[in-house]
C-alpha cells in the first residue's frame, strides 16, 4: 500500500509536468487545430537557455522567469516567420514544418551544448514533504502546474487580450470583423504555449537530466494526456496529464515494468483516438459533408 | 524511343557499372541507397499517393530487418528467403495497424504512427522478447557470398541483389499506381467523399495502401538488415522515421523516380554535413525540408519533370 500511494504521488509530480506540456499543445491546438510536434523540443531549448542563464551566475528565480519571457518571443517569431506562410497549406505541409522545426531545434542545441548529459538545479529545498512520499521537487511541480493554470485560467477568463485571443480562436471572421488583429492572436498564443512549455521543460530537467533528447517521451506522455482530456479542453489536458502521469507511474512499477513505459503512451493515444476521439472532456467534431 | 526509355537505360548501365569503379565502402553506402529508396516508394504510395500521413514508418523498416535477422540467425534461413518473408509479414502488420488507422485522419495518424515510432526501440528490447531479439545487444548477421562462384565480392553481389529486388519492387509499384488502384488511392487522399460515391471503397483501399506500404519498407528493412549485417534497437528511433519523410519530401511526393531522388539525398547528405558537426546533418535536413514545403512542393521529381518539360521541342 505504501509503494502504491508513493508512486501514485510521484505519478501526480511527473503527471503535472505532462499537464504543463499538454496545456501548451492545447493552446496552439485551440487556435490553430494543429498539433505542434516541436513543442517539446521547443521546451527542451529553452530549458538550455535556462541552464547558460543559471551557469552564468543568475539567481534561479530570476533566471526562470527571464526563460519564460524569452520562450514567449520564441514562439511569436516562429508563428510569424515560420509558421505564418503554410498556414493556409495542407496539413501534411504543416507537419513536415513541425517535423522540420524539431529536428532543427534538437540538432542546433547539439551543436551548442553538446550532447552530453547536465544536471539542472530545483529550486525547491532537499529534504521530503509529506512523510517519506513526496520529494519537495515533486510537490513543487505539482505547486507550478496548478499556479500556471490558474494565471492562464485568470487570463483568459478576465483579460480582454483573453478574450480577444478567444475569440479569433472560435470564429476568426467574426473576430476580424470587431477588430481584433487574428494573425497576432496565434502568434500570442504561439509565444503563451512555447513559454508554458519553458515551464514544463524547467520542472522537468532535474528528474530527467538535461539532454536534447530528454523531451521525446515527455512529449508522447504529453500528447496522450492532451488526447485523454480531449485536445480542445485545457481543463481536461491538465487532467488528462495527471492521469497519464499516475497510470505510467502504477503500470510502470507493478504490472509491466519500466523498460515497457513508452508502449503506455502508445496504447494510450491509439486507444483514445479509436474509442472515444473526443477525449473525456472534449467536444464532439461534427463536420458538415 | 521515347526519351524517358533512353533515360532509364542510362541510369541502368550506370548503375551496373558503378560497382566496378568505385570502392567497397561505395558500393555498400550505394547498397544502401537502393534500400532507401524501396522504403521511401512504400511511404510514398501511403503518404504522397494515398494521403495517410506516416511519421512511424521507421517501425516496419524494424519490422522488416528483424525478421530477416531472427530467420538468419535461429532458423538459419538462406538470405534471400528471408526478404519475401519480411514483406509477407510487414504487409499482415502494416494492413491490421491500417485497420484503426481509418478511423485516424490527417494530424491525428501522424501522432498516433508517431507515438508508433517513439515506442518501437523499447518494444524491441523487451525482455520477454530477448530470446529472439537479443535485447538491446541486437543480433549480428553474416554477409552473404556470391553463389555458383560469380567473380563478384561480398559486396558487389550485395549490390546486384539488391538493385535486382529494387527493380522488381518498382517495376510492380509502377504497375500498381498508374492502373485503377492508383487511380482510387489518389482520389481518396484528394476528396474521399467524391471517391465513395463513385463506387471507391474507401476502408478497403485505404487498409490495402497502409499494408502495401508496409510491405515496402519492410523489405527495405530485410535488404538493410543484410547490408549491414547487425541489427539493434536503438537504430530504429523516431529519427529513422524522420529520416523517411525528409527523402519523400525532398524526392517529391507522389512520384516514383522522387524515391531515388530521396534515397541519394538521405544517404549522401549526412556524409558531407558530417565534417561540420555530428549535429549538422539533422539541422540541415530541417532547413531543406521548411525550403522545400516553401519553395518546391513537389520536390526533386517536380523540378526534373518541370526541366524536362521546358526542354522539349
Amino acid at each position: 500500500m505504501d509503494a502504491l500511494l508513493h508512486q501514485v504521488l510521484a505519478g501526480l509530480a511527473t503527471g503535472g509536468i505532462y499537464a504543463s506540456l499538454a496545456l501548451a499543445l492545447v493552446m496552439i491546438y485551440q487556435a490553430t487545430h494543429l498539433v505542434n510536434f516541436a513543442q517539446g523540443e521547443l521546451a527542451m531549448f529553452t530549458t538550455y537557455i535556462a541552464w547558460s542563464l543559471i551557469n552564468a551566475g543568475m539567481p534561479y528565480w530570476a533566471a526562470f522567469f527571464l526563460t519564460v519571457a524569452i520562450a514567449f518571443v520564441l514562439g511569436v517569431v516562429i508563428e510569424r516567420v515560420v509558421i505564418r506562410p503554410v498556414e493556409r497549406a495542407p496539413v501534411l505541409a504543416v507537419v513536415v514544418v513541425f517535423i522540420a522545426l524539431l529536428l532543427i531545434f534538437n540538432s542546433v542545441t547539439g551543436w551548442i551544448y553538446t550532447y552530453t548529459i547536465k544536471q539542472f538545479p530545483s529550486p525547491f529545498p532537499e529534504q521530503p514533504i509529506l512523510g517519506r512520499y513526496l520529494s519537495s521537487h515533486e510537490a513543487g511541480a505539482i505547486g507550478v502546474t496548478l499556479v500556471v493554470l490558474a494565471l492562464l485560467y485568470a487570463f483568459f477568463r478576465f483579460t480582454p487580450l483573453g478574450l480577444a485571443m478567444r475569440a479569433a480562436a472560435q470564429n476568426p471572421e467574426s473576430s476580424r470583423l470587431v477588430g481584433i488583429r487574428v494573425g497576432w492572436m496565434l502568434a500570442l498564443g504561439w509565444g503563451l504555449a512555447a513559454a508554458i512549455g519553458s515551464v514544463a521543460g524547467m520542472m522537468v530537467a532535474p528528474i530527467v537530466y538535461l539532454d536534447p533528447n530528454m523531451m521525446g517521451g515527455v512529449l508522447l506522455y504529453a500528447f496522450a494526456a492532451a488526447l485523454v482530456g480531449g485536445i480542445d479542453n485545457p481543463w481536461g489536458a491538465v487532467a488528462g496529464g495527471f492521469l497519464v502521469g499516475v497510470l505510467e507511474n502504477v503500470l510502470g512499477a507493478f504490472v509491466i515494468g519500466n523498460e515497457l513505459k513508452l508502449s503506455v503512451a502508445l496504447v494510450i493515444i491509439v486507444g483514445v483516438l479509436l474509442v472515444k476521439p473526443s477525449g473525456f472532456f472534449g467536444r464532439v467534431q461534427v463536420t458538415r459533408v | 524511343m521515347s526519351r524517358k526509355t533512353i533515360a532509364l537505360v542510362i541510369v541502368l548501365v550506370v548503375a551496373c557499372v558503378l560497382p566496378f569503379v568505385v570502392s567497397n565502402y561505395h558500393t555498400f553506402q550505394l547498397t544502401l541507397v537502393l534500400v532507401y529508396a524501396i522504403a521511401l516508394l512504400g511511404l510514398n504510395i501511403l503518404t504522397g499517393y494515398n494521403g495517410q500521413i506516416s511519421l512511424g514508418h521507421g517501425a516496419f523498416y524494424a519490422l522488416g530487418a528483424y525478421c530477416a535477422a531472427i530467420l538468419m540467425d535461429k532458423a538459419n534461413a538462406p538470405y534471400w528467403a528471408t526478404v519475401p518473408a519480411a514483406g509477407g509479414v510487414c504487409l499482415v502488420a502494416g494492413f491490421l495497424f491500417g485497420l484503426p488507422a481509418l478511423r485516424l485522419e490527417g494530424l491525428y495518424l501522424a501522432l498516433a504512427t508517431f507515438a508508433l515510432g517513439v515506442a518501437m526501440p523499447q518494444l524491441l528490447k523487451y525482455h520477454a522478447l530477448e530470446k529472439w531479439t537479443g535485447g538491446v545487444q541486437g543480433i549480428v548477421i553474416n554477409k552473404p557470398d556470391a553463389p555458383f562462384g560469380i567473380p563478384l565480392n561480398a559486396d558487389q553481389w550485395l549490390y546486384f541483389f539488391t538493385l535486382a529486388i529494387m527493380l522488381v519492387m518498382f517495376f510492380l509499384a509502377w504497375n500498381l499506381l498508374r492502373g485503377r488502384i492508383g487511380r482510387a488511392l489518389v482520389a481518396i487522399r484528394d476528396q474521399h467523399i467524391a471517391a465513395e460515391a463513385m463506387g471507391i471503397h474507401n476502408a478497403l483501399y485505404k487498409s490495402l495502401a497502409f499494408g502495401v506500404s508496409a510491405m515496402y519498407t519492410g523489405v527495405a528493412g530485410a535488404l538493410g538488415a543484410i547490408a549491414v549485417q547487425f541489427v539493434a534497437p536503438d537504430s530504429f528511433n523516431i529519427f529513422l522515421s524522420i529520416v523517411f519523410l525528409v527523402g519523400i519530401v525532398i524526392g517529391g511526393l507522389a512520384s516514383i523516380p522522387g524515391a531515388l531522388y530521396g534515397a541519394l539525398f538521405i544517404q549522401f547528405v549526412p556524409n558531407i554535413a558530417d565534417e561540420i558537426s555530428k549535429a549538422a546533418p539533422w539541422a540541415i535536413f530541417g532547413v531543406f525540408m521548411i525550403v522545400f514545403v516553401y519553395l518546391m512542393p513537389t520536390g526533386v521529381a517536380g523540378a526534373v519533370r518541370l526541366i524536362t518539360a521546358r526542354r522539349k521541342p
